[in-house]
């Protein structure tokens, strides 16, 4: 497709300022904790205190008689089906005779003030039978099962393990498994838990239209999937179940399964009164899914001139005590354990565990920056052993279109590997600073703990890859609904969910670029008004917007066009094309592929490594991506900027700590983000290389960043440090003693 | 609930009044009792600034301030007066992803410029160090304190 003329301000291709930019910087911009109501109450919620435990009573008599209580509410006054889930509908409403996390939802309180919400929570009395937790994903398949009934579950194309607690196993076979090359490194890699760690907690409200249904306005990722989750419990058709997108302060995967969706309608319907609910910070650390922590095991034989010869891994997944979409990360750690290189041998078998440990789901990344960490720190054993230059290693056996993915799958899209690499190479690194220099310039910070002495320098690089859209045959569509008005201004109706991604700008500069009209307006997204826009995640909704958006504008300019004007209002859903399952034995393609299609960057960190203390600075960030078409470059900016933020923290300092699957940390005291003093300045190169098969030439750009960041930095710490560093993220203690 | 008191404050120039309970925060007040929901609600426990506001002058955390501790003082909240070209850089240098930590370092970066109006990107980084984003990775927050440092 070739570009319209520039026509209107705020096309395609122009850094456009975000439509909801001043809102946000006024405060008058409505997220779902800012949401109020006339006679609203506020909702809260009982959790479990116990990783494991067998729930034998509730007594509620002492909570309900506590002042300003309206409801307390179990598991029996689920009025529908008792359990939710993303793929599975495994996860109980309100836990019904054991818990499995610590922090499971027991019971839901209504009352008139926060406070007593929570107070009347305390009152209530769980006899609880402790249970021995499966905290060791390692004994999980050793272990009783703890969803003894899931053989009721539909697991389709899935290879068959009869193991307990396998959420999902699977293995690629590709060419000769066995064959070994003349160099063979080994690793075992470690990855910790890290949280979504969004700002805006998870919050909505809940209003009863007095007819019996409920409006749910609420912070999500997917508004369409959360109805068809929440109807079927509250026992209502799906038109009596309307859920509109309040402000979202973040996402990253972590509000893709449902939060206070179904308690605060619960609560809402039992009371008739509206319902709003905020989970505080602590709340929210164990009401939400997390990134899977994963162990992996990789041996990689390469020839001696540095060819890849034969990949084998064995990667262990904690799903944690839910499915959510776990099966969906466990096909992707697979798909791309081996990163963007052409692997002509692999063996790689994944298993994701059920544990008592904290659940775990979407994030950003999903499955793919846990590999990338391993075969990255693969490539550069592979190149020290080879005596190979790390880069002109992963240039040698850079994927390119043509090629074959471990899963048999050719690569018939855009996949400029080799670039990204050349780009990102060739970007210079910042000369050493002098000494003396302030302390705020040294490891340590404004902590003041050296004048330089025992500060080391090193640079890293790595690269990484992962899919875009939902892959293995999901059925991925997006709606969009454009209505033309006699006076040419024209409003567009999409139910994808504006996370903080900037899609509102992406549907609006689509809408504009067709519609030749700055006259646009995009309506609030709702389920009442249009079909499902899929999910913000994936990197997948800027393609797919931008899809179902442009064919409902041309659709519509047509329409008015046979009609001779007038004001017209159509719909229309877009698909990407088809994928299928991998041959559950093989982990191969069939006919179709697996995925829709692919993304990549390459990174460079120079960092400092005090290694008296164990601290560290990163000092600059290089990358190159591959971003199809840059709608709004700025905002492709902020996505790489902040998606490499989030792979410095999963580096250097963000890890769910338990002890017995109880969540010791949940806090920002003591689960450490990156703030301004440790993001450094990072210099990004757009690659434009238009997929084939997309809307514009259009790639998500959310992921790529975050995949590759994380492994980019330990890689620099390495080098710095001498160390094999092989668990993120790395301590202090891993990093001392090196005099 | 027991244990009301009134209080009465100046918040952005207007006289206020509201009704509270001795437990809760400025932050609650201001946002549940005062219709001012624009300081954000994200950790309440003083480590993200997302509820950042002046009181009396100085740059404090509102989920960190008793609302009764508030009685007879002035507070300015990112609804305020003040603060226009501080956020008109945030949304011209694409600042703003979420937005959820967005009022928060509209204000703190207000407090920073008043106080030094030229700063370098050190001083940036460490004024705006107590103001989590999860979004941007900062680099365009600290455009956005420059190019308002340049037009103030």
């Amino acid at each position: 497709m070739s570009a319209s003329p520039k026509t209107v301000l705020g096309w395609i291709g122009e850094s456009v300022r975000r439509a909801d930019g001043t809102p946000k910087t006024t405060g008058e911009f409505a997220y779902a904790s800012d949401l109020q109501a006339a006679g609203m109450l506020w909702g809260h919620t009982l959790r479990a205190p116990h990783a494991h435990a067998r729930v034998r009573g509730i007594d509620l008599s002492a909570a309900l008689t506590m002042p300003g209580v309206h409801a307390v509410l179990t598991h029996e006054d689920v009025p529908g089906r008792k359990t939710y889930g993303l793929e599975f509908h495994d996860q109980p409403v309100l836990a019904i005779d054991r818990v499995r996390y610590f922090g499971e939802p027991v019971a839901v309180v209504a009352a008139e003030h926060p406070e007593q919400a929570r107070r009347a929570a305390e009152r209530i009395v769980v006899d609880y039978e402790p249970l021995p937790p499966i905290a060791d994903p390692e004994r999980a398949t050793e272990s009783e099962p703890l969803h003894p009934a899931r053989e009721t579950y539909e697991t389709g194309h899935y290879l068959d393990d009869p193991r307990p607690n396998v959420v999902r196993s699977m293995r690629v076979v590709h060419g000769d498994p066995d064959a070994r090359g003349d160099v063979v490194v080994e690793g075992t890699y470690e990855i910790g838990t890290q949280d979504q760690a969004f700002l805006g907690p998870e919050s909505g409200l809940a209003v009863p239209d007095g007819e019996g249904g409920v409006d749910i306005y609420v912070a999500t990722q997917w508004l369409h999937v959360d109805r068809e989750q929440v109807a079927p419990c509250l026992a209502l058709p799906e038109e009596q179940v309307r859920i509109h997108l309040a402000g979202v302060g973040g996402a990253f995967g972590g509000r893709e399964d449902l939060s206070i969706q179904i308690h605060a309608a619960l609560l809402a319907l039992h009371t008739s009164r509206p319902v709003k609910m905020v989970y505080n910070r602590q709340e929210s650390f164990t009401g939400h899914v997390h990134r899977h922590p994963a162990r992996i095991h990789a041996q990689h034989h390469a020839t001696r001139d540095g060819r890849l010869v034969c990949v084998k891994m064995q990667i262990l997944l904690d799903g944690g005590a839910y499915a959510s979409s776990s099966t969906a990360v466990t096909a992707n750690a697979t798909s791309f354990a081996c990163g963007p290189y052409a692997v002509p041998n692999a063996h790689i078998e994944t298993t994701c565990v059920f544990t008592n440990n904290p659940p775990c789901g979407a994030m950003r990344g999903f499955g793919a920056v846990q590999t990338c960490f391993a075969a990255e720190a693969q490539m550069d054993k592979l190149a020290r052993a080879l005596e190979l230059d790390p880069i002109e290693l992963r240039l040698l056996n850079a994927l390119a279109p043509g090629d074959t993915l471990p899963t048999g799958q050719r690569i018939d899209g855009s996949l400029p590997v080799a670039e990204v690499i050349r780009r990102c190479a060739a970007l210079p690194e910042p000369a050493p600073e002098e000494l003396p220099r302030p302390a705020i310039r040294l490891p340590g910070g404004a902590g003041n703990t050296t004048r330089g002495e025992g500060v080391r320098r090193g640079t890293g690089f790595a690269v990484g890859f992962k899919n875009i859209a939902y892959s293995e045959g999901f059925d991925d569509s997006c709606a969009a609904r454009v209505r033309l008005f006699a006076d040419g201004s024209a409003e567009v109706h999409c139910a994808a969910a504006e996370v903080g991604q900037g899609v509102t700008n992406v549907i609006l500069q689509v809408a504009r670029t067709e519609l030749e009209t700055e006259d646009v307006r995009l309506a609030p997204g709702t389920t009442a008004a249009v079909g499902s826009a899929g999910s913000s995640s994936a990197s997948r909704m800027t393609w797919m917007a931008a899809g179902a958006v442009r064919d409902a504008c041309r659709a519509a300019l047509a329409e008015r066009e046979s009609r001779g004007g007038g004001e017209v209002d159509v719909e229309r859903v877009y698909r990407h094309r088809p994928t299928a399952p991998l041959d559950p034995e093989t982990g191969q393609v069939g006919d179709l592929p697996a995925h829709v299609a692919f993304a990549c960057a390459a990174m460079k960190v120079v960092a400092e490594v005090d290694v008296d203390l164990g601290l560290t600075r990163i000092v600059w960030i290089g990358t190159a991506q591959d971003v199809g078409k840059a709608i709004n470059p700025q905002a492709v900016e902020g996505q790489i900027e902040g998606g490499t933020a989030q792979g410095i923290g999963l580096a250097l300092m963000e890890e769910i700590q338990t002890r017995d699957g109880v969540i010791t940390n949940a806090s920002f005291t003591d689960y450490l983000i990156p703030t301004a003093l440790d993001v450094p300045p990072i210099v990004s190169e757009l690659v434009e290389d238009p997929e084939p098969d997309a809307p514009y030439g259009v790639k998500g750009v959310g992921e790529p960043p975050t995949v590759v960041s994380t492994a980019a930095v330990v890689a620099a710490l390495r080098d710095a440090t001498g160390r094999e560093l092989s668990r993120v993220p790395v301590r202090p203690d891993d990093i001392v003693g090196l005099t | 609930m027991h244990g009301r008191v009134k209080i009465s404050l100046t918040i952005n120039g207007e006289r206020r009044e509201a009704d509270v309970w001795e437990g809760e925060s400025l932050l609650f007040a201001l946002r549940e009792r005062l219709g001012l929901p624009g300081s954000k609600n994200a950790c309440e426990q003083g480590e993200c600034g997302s509820c950042s506001v002046i009181l009396d002058g100085e740059l404090v955390c509102a989920c960190l301030v008793l609302a009764a501790q508030a009685d007879g003082h002035e507070v300015v909240t990112v609804e305020g007066p003040g603060f226009e070209h501080v956020q008109q850089a945030f949304v011209e240098a694409g600042a703003v992803q979420c937005g959820f930590c967005t009022p928060g370092l509209v204000v703190a970066t207000a407090a920073l410029l008043k106080q030094t109006p030229d700063p370098n990107e050190d001083e940036i980084r460490e004024a705006l160090s107590g103001n989590l984003c999860r979004c941007t990775g900062y680099a365009k927050i600290f455009d956005a304190v420059r190019l308002a440092a340049e037009r103030a």
